[in-house]
């Protein structure tokens, strides 16, 4: 199990780090769609942590700066991709929707809504045939659960039995849609049972609970049992990206997640234990912070792609 | 060299891969214990067994997408289409994933996958099971495609196909899988992005793949009886293309007939005919010639479904009008 101190250390950088991705987004060195994390942090951070990434993968869509700094990705490297230098994780061809790290075993970062799960459906085959007891985190929100896609891959990776693990991020909004305006079922966890895979509701905003419940999960994959399905409930504090205003919630809704904020209840729970105080959790954010400063420094600093770039990467 | 079918030469390819690679895998619909919807991969469950010939079920866009993940992490599948209709329910995962995931990522991933299975008109198919749609996919950057006309080439390039790097669209067709062809004894492998002149002459060139390609071989024994010299270069490969082997055949014959079967609106076939057009503006005597399929989708009717397609007469009637015969 991971210490519950580097849950929080990375959760504040991931909060640390999309606030800088909203500021430069103001700045206009961040173009096209940024969508940001702020709020579900402790769904990427307590569920990656379970991983053994030298033979475990993840598979997200767009909403991803979240995830790939959770697999150790240098805030550097994703800084300078949302703002399209050379030095960005994907060479600036990517963007924020489009973090790879071939190294983590981080496949992306896929901007087509659910087209990643047959994708994270298909690293599990490649697992199985290698043998080594390698589990794939297959991430997606509450409007990709609807896509054909979703349910295709639940069928598939349960009639071979595939190491995937399921984690619908439900952040109730499928862009300005309340899931429950447009789901026919709005307890997901129960949609798993359609394919005789086992389902589980999860808190979100609770880093520990998603940690144990993946690290279970994670547990019982690797052993060669059936796929899994989680519903991890979450809320997203901002917009559905940068454009969005979210008029399509109440201001009370917002603020009863904040009460709840992944950050400020591990750090609670953490003092109360005496695992850390007010100047070690300072600390850490000022470490955080100071990452993030850096990022940008180093985005900043780093070259535009040269235009010979256009042609390379296409083909193998 | 041996005298085998269309089918034989695919399945050759498959089975010489898949036992000089143990991550080579095939899945899709019907391929195990049925031996494939057209027969194609007879006996490989048997061979290889169901870890490497995987039966999936009625899912184009999730066993095509599971092919590009696994192919990410890998293994080197062939995902079957039963026929290229039903590769427009999975046509996000060709074209938004596996197409893309190599400049998406920067370089990081590379998508080694084929895609195969037939494409273009069968007979009394109808609009949805009967059309060609390599313009489709020879639309798309980060892809290649592949139409082979003959079993040697069928066989050369699909082994080439799963040895390649990169997605790859290996089209063949219902109607020429039974087609028969000598094919060279031992590894036989055709690179992809060449074309090849499958009758010299020194006339007019016409310019045919997959299987039109016998359209225009035909057409050219029929000029040859009023005594034109047909020359005619089998694309083989739509993406890359191979331009230089086409230009080289009309500066020799200063007259073009481009023939495909797809619709002729932003097709392969229009395509060419501009490169032409364009590269040999100098050396052409007369404008560039398209014969395609019909504008329309297919219908049903025999007699009807025939004339939306090309045939010898049309290639023969399109070649008289770039000579000036008629």
């Amino acid at each position: 199990m991971a210490e519950p101190r580097e849950l929080l250390r990375q959760m504040l950088l991931v909060r640390r780090f999309e606030e800088k991705a909203a500021q430069m987004y103001g700045l206009r060195k961040i173009g096209g769609f940024c969508h940001l994390y702020i709020g579900q942090e402790a769904v990427a951070v307590g569920s990656i942590a379970a991983l053994e990434l030298a033979r475990d993968y993840v598979v997200t869509a767009y909403r991803d700066h979240g995830h790939a700094l959770a697999c150790g990705m240098d805030p550097k490297t994703l800084m300078a991709e949302l703002f399209g230098k050379a030095t960005g994780c994907s060479k600036g061809k990517g963007g924020s929707m489009h973090l790879f790290d071939a190294a983590r075993h981080f496949l992306g970062g896929n901007g087509i809504v659910g087209a990643q799960i047959p994708v994270a459906t298909g690293v599990g085959l490649a697992c199985r045939a290698r043998g080594n007891g390698g589990v794939v985190l297959c991430y997606f929100g509450d409007g990709a659960i609807h896509q054909g896609s979703f349910h295709e891959s639940l069928n598939m990776a349960r009639i071979w039995n595939l190491p995937v693990i399921y984690l619908c991020e439900n952040n109730q909004y499928g862009m300005g849609t309340d899931f429950r305006r447009v789901s026919s079922v709005t307890e997901f966890a129960a949609m798993g049972a359609s394919y005789g895979i086992p389902g589980r509701l999860v808190n979100g905003m609770d880093a520990l609970e998603v940690h144990r419940e993946v690290s279970a999960a994670v547990a019982r994959v690797r052993e060669g049992s059936v796929p899994e399905f989680l519903e991890i409930r979450t809320y997203r504090y901002r917009g559905h990206s940068m454009s969005d205003p979210a008029k399509y919630r109440t201001q009370d809704e917002l603020e009863s997640y904040k009460r709840q904020d992944p950050i400020a209840i591990l750090a609670a729970a953490l003092t109360e234990q005496g695992l850390l105080d007010d100047a070690a959790l300072a600390a850490m954010d000022d470490a955080a912070k100071a990452a993030c400063d850096e990022a940008v420094r180093f985005a900043e600093e780093s070259p535009e792609p040269v235009p010979a770039a256009l042609y390379e990467d296409v083909l193998a | 060299m041996s005298v085998i079918t269309f089918r034989e030469a695919l399945r050759a390819a498959m089975d010489e891969e898949m036992a000089r690679d143990p991550s080579v895998i095939l899945l899709g619909e019907e391929v195990g214990q049925y031996n494939g919807a057209y027969k194609v991969s007879q006996g490989l469950l048997e061979k290889y067994g169901p870890s490497r010939v995987i039966d999936t079920p009625i899912s184009e866009e999730g066993f095509t997408g599971i092919g590009v993940g696994a192919a990410m992490a890998g293994l080197r599948p062939i995902v079957e289409w039963m026929t290229i209709n039903f590769s427009l329910q999975a046509i996000d995962q060709v074209i938004n994933n596996a197409a893309k995931m190599r400049t998406m990522s920067g370089g990081q991933f590379s998508v080694p996958i084929v895609f195969r299975g037939p494409n273009g008109p069968a007979e009394f198919l109808a609009a949805q099971h009967s059309q060609a749609l390599q313009s489709l996919y020879a639309h798309v950057p980060g892809l290649k495609v592949v139409a082979p006309g003959t079993p040697a080439d069928a066989k050369g390039l699909l082994k080439s196909a799963i040895r390649d790097e990169n997605p790859v669209v290996f089209l063949e067709a219902e109607l020429m899988y039974s087609w028969k062809g000598e094919v060279p004894d031992g590894e036989l492998l055709v690179p992809l992005g060449s074309a090849d002149v499958k009758r010299p002459g020194k006339d007019i060139t016409l310019i045919a793949f997959s299987k039109p390609l016998r359209l225009a071989l035909e057409a050219a024994e029929a000029l040859a009886s009023s005594g034109v010299d047909a020359e005619v270069v089998d694309l083989r490969s739509l993406r890359p293309l191979d331009p230089e082997t086409v230009f080289r055949s009309v500066r020799k014959t200063s007259r073009c007939v481009v023939v495909d079967e797809a619709w002729p609106v932003a097709s392969v076939g229009s395509h060419v005919a501009w490169l032409v057009s364009r590269d040999c503006f100098d050396d052409l005597d007369a404008p560039v010639e398209l014969v395609s399929g019909e504008d329309v989708p297919m219908p049903y009717n025999h007699a009807l479904e025939l004339a939306a397609q090309p045939s010898v007469a049309k290639i023969v009637a399109a070649a008289r009008r770039a000579l000036y015969l008629t």
